[in-house]
Protein backbone atom coordinates (compact mmCIF):
# COMPACT_ATOMS: atom_id res chain seq x y z
CA UNK A 1 0.00 0.00 0.00
CA UNK A 2 1.23 3.60 -0.54
CA UNK A 3 2.31 5.48 2.26
CA UNK A 4 2.54 8.94 1.16
CA UNK A 5 4.32 10.32 4.82
CA UNK A 6 6.81 7.41 4.51
CA UNK A 7 7.79 7.72 0.96
CA UNK A 8 8.37 11.66 1.94
CA UNK A 9 10.25 10.45 5.35
CA UNK A 10 12.32 8.29 2.41
CA UNK A 11 13.04 10.92 0.24
CA UNK A 12 15.03 12.51 3.45
CA UNK A 13 18.80 12.59 3.72
CA UNK A 14 18.62 9.33 5.82
CA UNK A 15 20.18 11.44 9.21
CA UNK A 16 16.85 12.95 9.20
CA UNK A 17 14.66 10.23 9.20
CA UNK A 18 14.52 10.18 12.27
CA UNK A 19 12.44 13.28 12.70
CA UNK A 20 9.79 12.30 10.22
CA UNK A 21 9.39 9.27 11.80
CA UNK A 22 8.40 8.51 15.41
CA UNK A 23 7.45 4.98 17.17
CA UNK A 24 3.87 5.11 17.34
CA UNK A 25 3.94 4.89 21.28
CA UNK A 26 6.10 8.00 21.54
CA UNK A 27 4.94 11.11 22.18
CA UNK A 28 6.15 14.74 21.23
CA UNK A 29 8.46 16.34 23.73
CA UNK A 30 5.84 18.83 24.80
CA UNK A 31 3.09 16.39 25.52
CA UNK A 32 6.05 14.15 27.51
CA UNK A 33 6.53 17.39 29.74
CA UNK A 34 3.33 18.07 30.23
CA UNK A 35 2.30 14.85 31.15
CA UNK A 36 5.51 14.07 33.52
CA UNK A 37 4.72 17.78 34.76
CA UNK A 38 1.01 16.87 36.23
CA UNK A 39 2.28 13.58 37.19
CA UNK A 40 4.77 15.29 39.51
CA UNK A 41 2.34 18.23 41.11
CA UNK A 42 -0.43 15.60 41.18
CA UNK A 43 1.86 13.43 43.15
CA UNK A 44 3.69 16.47 45.26
CA UNK A 45 0.33 18.56 46.09
CA UNK A 46 -1.88 15.01 47.32
CA UNK A 47 0.88 12.76 48.40
CA UNK A 48 4.39 14.48 49.29
CA UNK A 49 2.89 17.98 50.67
CA UNK A 50 0.37 16.45 53.40
CA UNK A 51 2.79 14.28 54.56
CA UNK A 52 5.59 16.59 54.75
CA UNK A 53 3.22 18.40 57.07
CA UNK A 54 2.42 16.02 59.41
CA UNK A 55 6.42 15.94 60.04
CA UNK A 56 7.08 19.99 60.30
CA UNK A 57 3.86 20.30 62.36
CA UNK A 58 4.64 16.57 64.76
CA UNK A 59 8.47 18.27 65.17
CA UNK A 60 7.10 21.83 65.34
CA UNK A 61 8.11 22.60 69.34
CA UNK A 62 11.43 20.30 68.64
CA UNK A 63 12.00 16.76 68.90
CA UNK A 64 12.16 16.49 72.57
CA UNK A 65 8.37 17.15 73.00
CA UNK A 66 6.95 14.87 70.11
CA UNK A 67 9.34 12.17 71.58
CA UNK A 68 8.17 12.87 75.18
CA UNK A 69 4.33 12.50 73.41
CA UNK A 70 5.09 9.31 72.25
CA UNK A 71 6.30 8.38 75.70
CA UNK A 72 3.12 8.67 77.45
CA UNK A 73 1.44 5.34 78.69
CA UNK A 74 -1.55 6.22 75.92
CA UNK A 75 -0.10 6.79 73.14
CA UNK A 76 2.67 3.72 74.25
CA UNK A 77 -0.96 1.41 74.70
CA UNK A 78 -1.93 2.96 71.58
CA UNK A 79 0.92 1.71 69.35
CA UNK A 80 1.14 -1.21 71.05
CA UNK A 81 -2.64 -2.44 70.17
CA UNK A 82 -2.42 -1.15 66.88
CA UNK A 83 0.61 -3.55 65.94
CA UNK A 84 -0.99 -6.38 68.00
CA UNK A 85 -4.25 -6.02 66.30
CA UNK A 86 -1.68 -5.94 63.05
CA UNK A 87 -0.14 -9.20 64.33
CA UNK A 88 -3.25 -10.76 64.55
CA UNK A 89 -5.68 -9.83 61.53
CA UNK A 90 -2.70 -10.01 58.92
CA UNK A 91 -1.94 -13.86 59.47
CA UNK A 92 -5.50 -14.66 60.01
CA UNK A 93 -6.21 -13.01 56.52
CA UNK A 94 -3.10 -14.01 54.77
CA UNK A 95 -4.33 -17.44 55.54
CA UNK A 96 -8.26 -16.86 54.73
CA UNK A 97 -6.77 -14.87 51.52
CA UNK A 98 -4.64 -17.99 50.45
CA UNK A 99 -7.61 -20.88 51.27
CA UNK A 100 -10.20 -18.69 48.88
CA UNK A 101 -7.87 -17.83 46.24
CA UNK A 102 -6.84 -21.98 46.37
CA UNK A 103 -10.73 -22.92 46.69
CA UNK A 104 -11.78 -19.67 43.75
CA UNK A 105 -8.80 -20.77 41.14
CA UNK A 106 -8.49 -24.77 41.62
CA UNK A 107 -12.10 -25.89 41.76
CA UNK A 108 -14.92 -25.85 39.25
CA UNK A 109 -18.24 -25.34 41.75
CA UNK A 110 -21.55 -23.90 41.84
CA UNK A 111 -21.44 -20.42 43.61
CA UNK A 112 -18.08 -19.35 42.49
CA UNK A 113 -19.15 -16.08 40.83
CA UNK A 114 -21.16 -15.25 44.18
CA UNK A 115 -17.86 -15.97 45.99
CA UNK A 116 -15.84 -13.67 44.01
CA UNK A 117 -18.12 -10.99 44.67
CA UNK A 118 -18.68 -11.79 48.26
CA UNK A 119 -14.95 -11.69 48.81
CA UNK A 120 -14.79 -7.62 47.54
CA UNK A 121 -17.78 -6.57 49.22
CA UNK A 122 -15.43 -5.59 52.10
CA UNK A 123 -14.13 -3.20 49.76
CA UNK A 124 -17.62 -1.63 48.67
CA UNK A 125 -19.45 -1.83 51.94
CA UNK A 126 -18.61 1.86 54.00
CA UNK A 127 -16.42 0.39 57.02
CA UNK A 128 -19.13 2.10 59.11
CA UNK A 129 -21.29 0.25 58.25
CA UNK A 130 -19.03 -2.92 58.88
CA UNK A 131 -18.47 -1.76 62.24
CA UNK A 132 -22.69 -0.95 62.77
CA UNK A 133 -22.84 -4.89 62.07
CA UNK A 134 -20.82 -6.41 64.23
CA UNK A 135 -22.17 -4.01 66.94
CA UNK A 136 -25.65 -5.32 66.12
CA UNK A 137 -23.76 -9.29 66.26
CA UNK A 138 -21.88 -9.10 69.40
CA UNK A 139 -23.16 -6.06 71.28
CA UNK A 140 -24.17 -6.43 74.87
CA UNK A 141 -28.14 -6.25 72.70
CA UNK A 142 -27.53 -8.90 70.72
CA UNK A 143 -28.42 -12.96 72.32
CA UNK A 144 -24.72 -14.05 71.65
CA UNK A 145 -22.94 -10.42 72.43
CA UNK A 146 -25.09 -11.06 75.82
CA UNK A 147 -23.93 -14.52 76.79
CA UNK A 148 -20.45 -13.03 75.40
CA UNK A 149 -20.64 -10.64 77.84
CA UNK A 150 -21.23 -12.47 80.88
CA UNK A 151 -19.29 -15.20 80.13
CA UNK A 152 -16.83 -12.53 80.38
CA UNK A 153 -15.52 -12.42 76.64
CA UNK A 154 -16.49 -9.01 75.51
CA UNK A 155 -16.25 -8.59 72.00
CA UNK A 156 -17.90 -5.16 71.26
CA UNK A 157 -15.57 -2.52 72.88
CA UNK A 158 -12.43 -5.12 73.53
CA UNK A 159 -10.04 -5.95 71.66
CA UNK A 160 -12.09 -9.11 69.55
CA UNK A 161 -14.13 -6.85 68.72
CA UNK A 162 -11.10 -4.19 67.36
CA UNK A 163 -9.41 -7.65 65.82
CA UNK A 164 -12.94 -8.89 63.74
CA UNK A 165 -13.40 -4.96 62.40
CA UNK A 166 -10.08 -5.22 60.87
CA UNK A 167 -10.23 -8.67 60.13
CA UNK A 168 -13.58 -7.45 57.72
CA UNK A 169 -12.26 -4.34 56.02
CA UNK A 170 -8.64 -5.69 55.25
CA UNK A 171 -10.04 -9.52 53.91
CA UNK A 172 -9.53 -8.92 50.48
CA UNK A 173 -6.08 -7.92 50.17
CA UNK A 174 -4.51 -11.18 49.71
CA UNK A 175 -7.25 -13.04 48.03
CA UNK A 176 -7.33 -9.67 45.87
CA UNK A 177 -3.36 -10.31 44.75
CA UNK A 178 -3.24 -14.00 44.65
CA UNK A 179 -6.17 -15.11 42.40
CA UNK A 180 -5.16 -13.54 39.02
CA UNK A 181 -1.52 -15.23 39.68
CA UNK A 182 -3.44 -18.13 40.61
CA UNK A 183 -5.77 -18.22 37.33
CA UNK A 184 -2.70 -17.37 35.11
CA UNK A 185 -0.17 -20.34 36.36
CA UNK A 186 -3.26 -23.29 36.57
CA UNK A 187 -3.44 -26.34 37.81
CA UNK A 188 -0.97 -28.22 35.65
CA UNK A 189 2.06 -27.93 37.75
CA UNK A 190 0.38 -28.77 40.80
CA UNK A 191 -1.18 -32.07 38.88
CA UNK A 192 2.38 -32.82 37.64
CA UNK A 193 3.49 -32.66 41.84
CA UNK A 194 0.51 -35.27 42.45
CA UNK A 195 1.34 -37.58 39.83
CA UNK A 196 5.16 -37.81 40.88
CA UNK A 197 3.36 -39.17 44.18
CA UNK A 198 2.92 -35.94 46.37
CA UNK A 199 0.73 -35.86 48.91
CA UNK A 200 -2.03 -32.41 48.66
CA UNK A 201 -0.44 -30.86 51.59
CA UNK A 202 3.32 -31.51 49.68
CA UNK A 203 1.89 -30.14 46.69
CA UNK A 204 0.73 -27.22 48.38
CA UNK A 205 4.02 -26.19 50.02
CA UNK A 206 6.21 -27.09 47.80
CA UNK A 207 4.91 -26.31 44.65
CA UNK A 208 1.69 -23.77 45.40
CA UNK A 209 3.18 -21.77 47.52
CA UNK A 210 6.48 -21.65 45.98
CA UNK A 211 4.67 -19.81 42.88
CA UNK A 212 2.32 -17.62 44.77
CA UNK A 213 4.92 -16.25 47.33
CA UNK A 214 5.51 -12.44 45.83
CA UNK A 215 1.67 -12.00 45.52
CA UNK A 216 1.53 -13.27 48.74
CA UNK A 217 3.71 -11.01 50.18
CA UNK A 218 2.10 -8.02 48.10
CA UNK A 219 -0.88 -8.84 49.50
CA UNK A 220 -0.08 -9.52 53.10
CA UNK A 221 1.95 -5.72 52.85
CA UNK A 222 -1.19 -3.95 52.03
CA UNK A 223 -2.96 -6.13 54.35
CA UNK A 224 -0.88 -4.90 57.04
CA UNK A 225 -0.80 -1.50 55.71
CA UNK A 226 -4.52 -0.94 56.05
CA UNK A 227 -4.99 -2.79 59.81
CA UNK A 228 -3.01 -0.27 61.00
CA UNK A 229 -4.70 2.43 59.16
CA UNK A 230 -8.15 1.55 59.76
CA UNK A 231 -10.32 4.23 61.29
CA UNK A 232 -14.07 3.75 60.57
CA UNK A 233 -14.79 -0.03 61.45
CA UNK A 234 -12.81 0.26 64.84
CA UNK A 235 -14.20 3.74 65.95
CA UNK A 236 -17.26 2.16 65.91
CA UNK A 237 -16.94 -1.21 67.63
CA UNK A 238 -13.71 -0.06 70.10
CA UNK A 239 -15.66 2.71 71.66
CA UNK A 240 -12.35 4.35 72.00
CA UNK A 241 -11.40 3.98 75.57
CA UNK A 242 -8.49 5.60 76.28
CA UNK A 243 -5.79 3.58 76.91
CA UNK A 244 -7.27 0.26 76.39
CA UNK A 245 -9.28 0.30 73.17
CA UNK A 246 -7.94 3.50 71.23
CA UNK A 247 -5.80 2.49 68.05
CA UNK A 248 -3.68 4.93 66.66
CA UNK A 249 -5.69 5.98 64.15
CA UNK A 250 -8.37 6.89 66.87
CA UNK A 251 -5.99 8.28 69.69
CA UNK A 252 -4.67 10.43 66.50
CA UNK A 253 -8.33 12.13 66.20
CA UNK A 254 -8.72 12.52 69.86
CA UNK A 255 -5.74 14.36 70.35
CA UNK A 256 -6.32 16.61 67.38
CA UNK A 257 -9.56 17.73 68.62
CA UNK A 258 -8.39 18.41 71.87
CA UNK A 259 -5.93 20.81 69.86
CA UNK A 260 -2.47 18.76 70.88
CA UNK A 261 -1.47 18.82 68.09
CA UNK A 262 2.42 17.92 68.67
CA UNK A 263 0.93 14.48 70.44
CA UNK A 264 -1.48 14.11 67.46
CA UNK A 265 0.70 14.90 64.64
CA UNK A 266 3.48 12.58 66.55
CA UNK A 267 1.20 9.55 66.46
CA UNK A 268 0.73 10.63 62.74
CA UNK A 269 4.36 10.56 61.64
CA UNK A 270 4.61 7.33 63.33
CA UNK A 271 1.76 5.63 61.69
CA UNK A 272 3.35 6.86 58.33
CA UNK A 273 6.79 5.43 59.09
CA UNK A 274 5.44 2.32 59.78
CA UNK A 275 3.93 2.35 56.68
CA UNK A 276 6.49 3.84 54.89
CA UNK A 277 8.27 1.12 56.33
CA UNK A 278 5.90 -1.77 54.51
CA UNK A 279 7.07 0.49 51.24
CA UNK A 280 10.63 -0.10 52.29
CA UNK A 281 10.82 -3.73 52.82
CA UNK A 282 9.00 -4.30 49.68
CA UNK A 283 11.30 -2.18 47.75
CA UNK A 284 14.09 -4.40 48.87
CA UNK A 285 12.67 -7.76 48.57
CA UNK A 286 11.84 -6.71 45.01
CA UNK A 287 15.59 -5.48 43.96
CA UNK A 288 16.62 -8.31 45.90
CA UNK A 289 14.82 -10.99 44.34
CA UNK A 290 14.84 -9.20 40.76
CA UNK A 291 16.11 -12.48 39.23
CA UNK A 292 13.78 -14.86 40.73
CA UNK A 293 10.92 -12.14 39.98
CA UNK A 294 11.91 -12.47 36.51
CA UNK A 295 12.06 -16.46 36.23
CA UNK A 296 9.07 -16.53 37.77
CA UNK A 297 7.08 -14.05 35.72
CA UNK A 298 5.79 -11.63 38.21
CA UNK A 299 6.06 -8.54 37.94
CA UNK B 1 2.54 -53.68 32.76
CA UNK B 2 -0.86 -54.49 31.01
CA UNK B 3 -3.41 -52.11 30.99
CA UNK B 4 -7.27 -53.05 29.76
CA UNK B 5 -9.79 -50.04 29.56
CA UNK B 6 -12.84 -51.31 30.37
CA UNK B 7 -16.21 -49.46 29.03
CA UNK B 8 -14.85 -46.50 30.33
CA UNK B 9 -17.19 -43.21 30.03
CA UNK B 10 -17.06 -39.51 31.29
CA UNK B 11 -18.97 -36.38 31.47
CA UNK B 12 -18.56 -32.89 32.68
CA UNK B 13 -22.05 -31.46 33.32
CA UNK B 14 -23.83 -32.03 30.35
CA UNK B 15 -21.39 -32.79 27.98
CA UNK B 16 -20.13 -36.09 26.84
CA UNK B 17 -16.15 -36.59 26.31
CA UNK B 18 -16.06 -40.26 26.33
CA UNK B 19 -19.05 -42.96 25.20
CA UNK B 20 -18.21 -45.92 26.50
CA UNK B 21 -14.81 -46.87 25.27
CA UNK B 22 -13.00 -49.89 25.53
CA UNK B 23 -9.30 -50.76 25.05
CA UNK B 24 -7.07 -53.20 25.82
CA UNK B 25 -3.09 -52.05 25.83
CA UNK B 26 -0.48 -54.90 25.69
CA UNK B 27 2.60 -54.59 27.81
CA UNK B 28 5.47 -52.48 26.65
CA UNK B 29 3.12 -51.16 23.25
CA UNK B 30 3.92 -47.57 22.17
CA UNK B 31 0.45 -46.96 21.92
CA UNK B 32 -0.74 -43.51 20.10
CA UNK B 33 -4.27 -42.05 20.46
CA UNK B 34 -4.59 -40.05 17.46
CA UNK B 35 -7.67 -37.77 16.97
CA UNK B 36 -8.64 -33.91 16.51
CA UNK B 37 -9.20 -31.80 19.66
CA UNK B 38 -12.18 -32.27 21.48
CA UNK B 39 -12.48 -36.34 20.56
CA UNK B 40 -11.68 -37.49 23.86
CA UNK B 41 -8.04 -38.96 23.56
CA UNK B 42 -6.86 -36.43 26.47
CA UNK B 43 -9.75 -37.09 28.90
CA UNK B 44 -8.76 -41.17 28.47
CA UNK B 45 -5.47 -40.52 29.12
CA UNK B 46 -5.68 -38.39 32.38
CA UNK B 47 -8.53 -41.19 33.26
CA UNK B 48 -5.32 -43.81 33.08
CA UNK B 49 -3.34 -41.42 35.15
CA UNK B 50 -5.88 -40.27 37.63
CA UNK B 51 -6.20 -36.83 37.26
CA UNK B 52 -9.29 -37.73 36.16
CA UNK B 53 -11.86 -40.42 37.22
CA UNK B 54 -14.68 -41.83 34.93
CA UNK B 55 -18.36 -41.15 35.58
CA UNK B 56 -18.71 -45.30 34.32
CA UNK B 57 -16.28 -48.34 33.46
CA UNK B 58 -13.32 -50.07 35.15
CA UNK B 59 -9.72 -49.56 34.24
CA UNK B 60 -7.35 -52.76 35.29
CA UNK B 61 -3.32 -52.59 35.78
CA UNK B 62 -2.19 -56.40 35.42
CA UNK B 63 -5.70 -57.69 35.89
CA UNK B 64 -6.43 -55.72 39.09
CA UNK B 65 -9.28 -52.84 39.49
CA UNK B 66 -7.02 -49.66 39.46
CA UNK B 67 -10.46 -47.58 39.21
CA UNK B 68 -10.42 -45.80 42.26
CA UNK B 69 -6.52 -45.93 42.87
CA UNK B 70 -5.60 -42.31 43.92
CA UNK B 71 -3.15 -40.33 41.46
CA UNK B 72 0.19 -40.81 43.57
CA UNK B 73 -0.67 -44.74 44.05
CA UNK B 74 -1.26 -45.21 40.30
CA UNK B 75 2.67 -44.69 39.89
CA UNK B 76 2.04 -43.43 36.31
CA UNK B 77 5.14 -41.42 34.73
CA UNK B 78 2.66 -38.68 32.79
CA UNK B 79 4.05 -35.57 30.46
CA UNK B 80 2.08 -32.72 30.30
CA UNK B 81 1.74 -30.64 26.77
CA UNK B 82 3.19 -27.80 28.63
CA UNK B 83 5.87 -29.66 30.65
CA UNK B 84 4.58 -28.10 33.68
CA UNK B 85 8.28 -27.53 34.96
CA UNK B 86 8.44 -26.84 38.58
CA UNK B 87 9.59 -23.12 37.44
CA UNK B 88 10.92 -22.65 41.09
CA UNK B 89 13.23 -25.53 41.10
CA UNK B 90 16.20 -26.39 39.45
CA UNK B 91 16.05 -29.54 36.58
CA UNK B 92 18.22 -31.57 39.10
CA UNK B 93 15.10 -30.45 42.08
CA UNK B 94 12.42 -31.12 39.51
CA UNK B 95 13.86 -34.51 38.39
CA UNK B 96 14.43 -35.50 41.84
CA UNK B 97 11.01 -34.23 43.45
CA UNK B 98 9.18 -37.52 42.81
CA UNK B 99 11.99 -39.38 44.85
CA UNK B 100 12.51 -36.90 47.46
CA UNK B 101 8.05 -36.80 47.73
CA UNK B 102 8.47 -40.97 48.52
CA UNK B 103 6.96 -41.54 52.39
CA UNK B 104 10.60 -41.73 54.82
CA UNK B 105 10.59 -45.42 54.68
CA UNK B 106 10.85 -45.73 50.77
CA UNK B 107 12.63 -42.76 50.05
CA UNK B 108 16.10 -43.29 48.70
CA UNK B 109 18.94 -41.48 50.88
CA UNK B 110 20.22 -38.26 49.12
CA UNK B 111 23.45 -39.77 47.55
CA UNK B 112 21.13 -42.14 45.63
CA UNK B 113 18.63 -39.64 44.67
CA UNK B 114 21.81 -37.66 43.04
CA UNK B 115 23.25 -40.98 41.06
CA UNK B 116 19.74 -41.52 40.07
CA UNK B 117 18.93 -38.01 38.96
CA UNK B 118 22.11 -37.68 36.99
CA UNK B 119 21.79 -41.11 35.43
CA UNK B 120 18.53 -39.90 34.16
CA UNK B 121 20.32 -36.87 32.99
CA UNK B 122 22.76 -38.90 30.68
CA UNK B 123 19.48 -40.52 29.43
CA UNK B 124 18.03 -37.66 28.02
CA UNK B 125 21.76 -36.63 27.24
CA UNK B 126 21.49 -33.21 28.79
CA UNK B 127 24.12 -34.02 31.52
CA UNK B 128 25.08 -30.53 31.78
CA UNK B 129 22.10 -28.79 32.67
CA UNK B 130 21.60 -30.25 36.36
CA UNK B 131 21.42 -26.44 37.53
CA UNK B 132 19.53 -24.44 35.60
CA UNK B 133 15.94 -23.03 36.09
CA UNK B 134 13.47 -24.42 33.11
CA UNK B 135 12.78 -20.45 32.32
CA UNK B 136 16.79 -21.04 30.89
CA UNK B 137 16.17 -23.94 28.91
CA UNK B 138 14.77 -24.42 25.07
CA UNK B 139 11.69 -26.14 24.22
CA UNK B 140 13.19 -29.48 23.47
CA UNK B 141 15.25 -29.13 26.34
CA UNK B 142 12.30 -28.63 28.75
CA UNK B 143 10.40 -31.68 27.15
CA UNK B 144 13.14 -33.80 27.67
CA UNK B 145 13.64 -32.96 30.97
CA UNK B 146 9.91 -33.86 32.03
CA UNK B 147 10.92 -36.98 30.83
CA UNK B 148 13.62 -37.60 32.73
CA UNK B 149 11.02 -36.35 35.64
CA UNK B 150 8.39 -38.65 34.90
CA UNK B 151 10.79 -41.36 34.62
CA UNK B 152 12.68 -40.70 38.10
CA UNK B 153 9.57 -42.10 39.76
CA UNK B 154 10.28 -45.92 38.63
CA UNK B 155 6.80 -45.44 36.53
CA UNK B 156 4.53 -48.88 35.64
CA UNK B 157 3.57 -46.83 32.62
CA UNK B 158 4.53 -43.73 30.63
CA UNK B 159 1.68 -41.51 29.82
CA UNK B 160 2.20 -38.50 27.30
CA UNK B 161 0.17 -35.75 26.37
CA UNK B 162 0.65 -34.48 23.07
CA UNK B 163 4.49 -34.26 23.59
CA UNK B 164 5.44 -32.97 20.82
CA UNK B 165 3.24 -29.99 20.40
CA UNK B 166 4.95 -27.17 20.99
CA UNK B 167 8.20 -28.06 19.16
CA UNK B 168 9.31 -26.84 15.99
CA UNK B 169 9.56 -29.50 12.98
CA UNK B 170 13.36 -30.15 13.36
CA UNK B 171 13.06 -30.50 17.27
CA UNK B 172 10.26 -32.89 17.03
CA UNK B 173 11.64 -35.68 14.71
CA UNK B 174 14.38 -35.48 16.72
CA UNK B 175 12.47 -36.38 20.29
CA UNK B 176 10.53 -38.98 18.15
CA UNK B 177 13.61 -40.63 18.45
CA UNK B 178 14.36 -39.83 21.96
CA UNK B 179 10.92 -41.23 22.85
CA UNK B 180 11.00 -44.21 20.71
CA UNK B 181 14.62 -45.08 22.49
CA UNK B 182 13.99 -44.15 25.85
CA UNK B 183 10.89 -46.86 25.16
CA UNK B 184 12.80 -49.14 23.92
CA UNK B 185 15.51 -49.38 26.64
CA UNK B 186 12.91 -48.65 29.74
CA UNK B 187 10.30 -51.64 28.29
CA UNK B 188 7.52 -49.18 29.67
CA UNK B 189 3.86 -49.47 28.30
CA UNK B 190 3.46 -46.48 26.59
CA UNK B 191 0.57 -44.31 25.71
CA UNK B 192 0.74 -40.49 23.74
CA UNK B 193 -1.70 -38.32 22.53
CA UNK B 194 -1.56 -36.45 19.51
CA UNK B 195 -3.74 -35.07 16.43
CA UNK B 196 -0.82 -35.52 14.23
CA UNK B 197 -1.16 -38.77 12.18
CA UNK B 198 2.21 -38.38 10.93
CA UNK B 199 4.04 -38.91 14.40
CA UNK B 200 1.31 -41.15 15.33
CA UNK B 201 2.04 -43.63 12.53
CA UNK B 202 5.78 -43.40 12.78
CA UNK B 203 6.11 -43.48 16.43
CA UNK B 204 3.65 -45.80 17.64
CA UNK B 205 3.32 -49.65 17.15
CA UNK B 206 -0.46 -49.56 17.82
CA UNK B 207 -2.73 -46.28 16.60
CA UNK B 208 -6.52 -45.60 18.31
CA UNK B 209 -8.15 -43.26 16.64
CA UNK B 210 -10.36 -40.95 18.52
CA UNK B 211 -13.76 -39.02 17.26
CA UNK B 212 -16.03 -37.37 19.25
CA UNK B 213 -15.40 -39.14 22.57
CA UNK B 214 -15.25 -42.70 20.50
CA UNK B 215 -12.90 -44.92 19.29
CA UNK B 216 -13.27 -45.35 15.51
CA UNK B 217 -10.48 -48.12 14.95
CA UNK B 218 -7.27 -50.02 16.21
CA UNK B 219 -4.61 -51.50 14.66
CA UNK B 220 -1.01 -51.49 13.85
CA UNK B 221 -0.17 -48.22 11.24
CA UNK B 222 0.12 -50.04 8.32
CA UNK B 223 -3.11 -51.73 8.88
CA UNK B 224 -4.93 -48.83 9.28
CA UNK B 225 -3.70 -46.75 6.56
CA UNK B 226 -4.30 -49.91 4.43
CA UNK B 227 -8.23 -50.61 5.12
CA UNK B 228 -9.42 -47.77 7.18
CA UNK B 229 -12.59 -48.63 9.38
CA UNK B 230 -14.87 -45.85 8.93
CA UNK B 231 -15.08 -42.59 6.52
CA UNK B 232 -13.87 -40.56 9.36
CA UNK B 233 -10.36 -42.60 9.58
CA UNK B 234 -10.35 -42.44 5.88
CA UNK B 235 -10.42 -38.79 6.03
CA UNK B 236 -8.52 -37.97 8.88
CA UNK B 237 -5.06 -39.63 7.75
CA UNK B 238 -5.29 -38.90 4.19
CA UNK B 239 -5.33 -34.90 5.67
Amino acid sequence: MYDSTLSEAYALPPERWAQKWRPATDESRLTRVVLIAIALTGLGLLVLAPLAVVFAEALAKGGVAAMASLAQPEALSAIKLTLLVAAISVPVNAIFGIAAAWVITKFDFRGKAFLITLIDLPFSVSPVVAGLALVLLFGTNSLLGGWLVASGHPVIFALPGIVLASVFVTFPFVARELIPVMIEQGRTEEEAALTLGASGWRVFLTVTLPNIRWALLYGVLLCNARAMGEFGAVAVVSGKIRGQTATMPITIEMLYNEYLSVAAFSMAGVLALLALLTLLLKTVLEWRHADQLAATRRH
Amino acid sequence: MHIEIDEIAKTFGNTTALHPVSLPIPSGALVALLGPSGSGKTTLLRILGGLEFPTSGRVLFDGQDATGLSVQDRRAGFVFQSYALFRHMTVFENIAYGLRARPRRIRPPAAEIERRVLKLLELIQLPQIAERYPNQLSGGQRQRVALARALAIEPRMLLLDEPFGALDARVRKELRHGLREIHDTTGLTTVFVTHDQDEAMELADLVVVMSMGRIEQVGRPQDIRARPATPFVREFIAA
